[in-house]
């Protein structure tokens, strides 16, 4: 427990929580930031980009920059200028008082916040989908898989599916055909949602098959995944396929359930901020990233919105002192 | 890394894990795992805050593939604990740290 109030607390580290870090912190207002803990998903210091290899998009590197090494740059500027990181998760807010605010690490129970801010950001982002099959806790780790960068090594020459239509799903497939012998992209509907050039690089790739208007309806195997069955939607017709690793990339949903109850959300658990801005329906709690970002989800978009709900905290804060 | 955090090859392996006193908690990784790199300074830490009952080792993926097949590993980080020469535990996945204490409370 803290006596002391802090102007500023981020909750989250990925491209939005740093860039609000990074503005805070050269405003003066020592920001701290509770950076997430190590996990295998998005859900972790640094965000998705984590989990990523080259990112070709991000402007001011025309030679692409690894995700990893992005986010690393990230985090050095925001210590830079003053930023305190904590490797840790929040496990409890309580902003409906009114600021100054309470934000609990650890025992969510205790009586007093572990820290008080006058203003908080939060920055939790989102986390990529899984099938929601029961064969997945037992696969998990054994040929299923939510990391093509960090599990893609194991399946050199095998036959592989990736379940996806979107960048994120071409982009682990197209990753994959470094180590596997075939890529299967499985897909609900006949056309993909991915950029015109990721399908073109999917397309152009002899290695990468497609099953169209398709789905995965279990994981075969005790111990390891040994085939996967897929519904033929136009058919109806099930049938066993010998893959044996299974990568899935259908989407995202935001990091919300921390703030169930305190921040409005919209329907989809997406967080709710004025439209064109990123405060939220509490004074003193701003919201950036992809957790209030449903459209876009980009890294630079996260950082954008970093930015502005660092310039709206500031601004808020000054108001009130 | 860590004086108390020892790395392994198909060579040695066998021998290390063997002749060891004590728990060995083996870490399969790589060095393009983010994750792998993530939870490498925590067992550091878990390897120094209990000498003398648990020994961390390194196995590099990409150095040694013959064991991470003989292991059946197909996901980094993943952590075996070998006791008398055995592997009695598998944890898939980065974890934070007191999780992955949690996880190896009967052998500390």
């Amino acid at each position: 427990m803290s006596s002391e109030i802090r102007d500023v607390v981020i909750i989250g580290s990925g491209p939005g929580g740093l860039t609000a870090a990074i503005y805070t912190g050269r405003a003066n207002l020592r920001p701290l930031v509770l950076e997430g803990e190590p996990s295998s998903t998005g859900d972790q210091p640094g965000g998705q980009l984590m989990l990523t290899t080259e990112v070709e998009n991000f402007p001011g590197f025309p030679s692409g920059v690894m995700g990893p090494d992005l986010m690393l740059a990230f985090r050095e500027q925001a210590v830079r200028f003053g930023a305190e990181l904590q490797t840790v998760k929040a496990s409890r807010v309580e902003l409906t008082q009114g600021s100054p605010f309470g934000i609990w690490v650890g025992d969510p129970t205790t009586e007093e916040p572990t820290h008080r801010a006058r203003c908080v950001i939060v920055a939790t982002g989102a986390e990529a989908l899984m099938l929601g099959l029961p064969a997945e806790d037992r696969l998990i780790g054994h040929g299923y898989s939510t990391c093509a960068t960090c599990d893609g090594f194991f399946f050199r020459d095998q036959d592989i599916a990736v379940v996806g239509g979107g960048d994120s799903a071409i982009e682990e497939a197209t990753f994959l055909t470094r180590f596997a012998r075939t890529v299967t992209i499985v897909h609900r509907r006949d056309t993909l949602r991915a950029s015109k050039i990721m399908q073109d690089r999917a397309f152009s790739n002899e290695k990468i098959r497609f099953l169209w208007n398709s789905v995965v309806t279990d994981i075969v195997g005790e111990s390891k995944v040994e085939g996967v069955e897929i519904e033929d939607l136009t058919s109806g017709v099930r049938q066993v396929h010998p893959f044996t690793g299974l990568f899935v990339a259908i989407g995202h949903r935001p990091n919300t359930s921390l703030f169930a109850g305190q921040l409005d959300m919209r329907a989809n658990g997406y967080l709710q901020t004025v439209p064109g801005r990123t405060a939220t329906n509490i004074p003193g709690v701003f919201a950036c990233g992809d957790v209030q970002d449903d459209y876009y989800r980009q890294a630079i978009t996260a950082a954008g919105s970093g930015c502005a709900a660092a310039i709206e905290a500031e601004r808020w804060l000054e108001g009130t002192h | 890394m860590s004086e108390h955090v020892q790395m392994l090859t198909e060579a040695t392996f066998r021998e290390e894990i063997g002749a060891a006193t004590t728990p060995v908690v083996v870490d399969f990784w790589a060095e393009w795992c983010t994750p792998c790199k993530m939870i490498a300074p925590i067992l550091d830490e878990i390897a120094s805050e209990n000498e003398g009952r648990i020994r961390i080792a390194k196995v590099n993926v990409d150095e040694s593939p013959n064991l991470a097949l003989e292991f059946d590993v197909m996901s980094i980080p993943t952590l075996i604990v070998f006791q008398d020469g055995v592997a009695k535990r598998r944890l898939v996945g980065a974890k934070a740290k007191p999780q992955l204490l949690d996880e190896l409370s009967e052998f500390l």
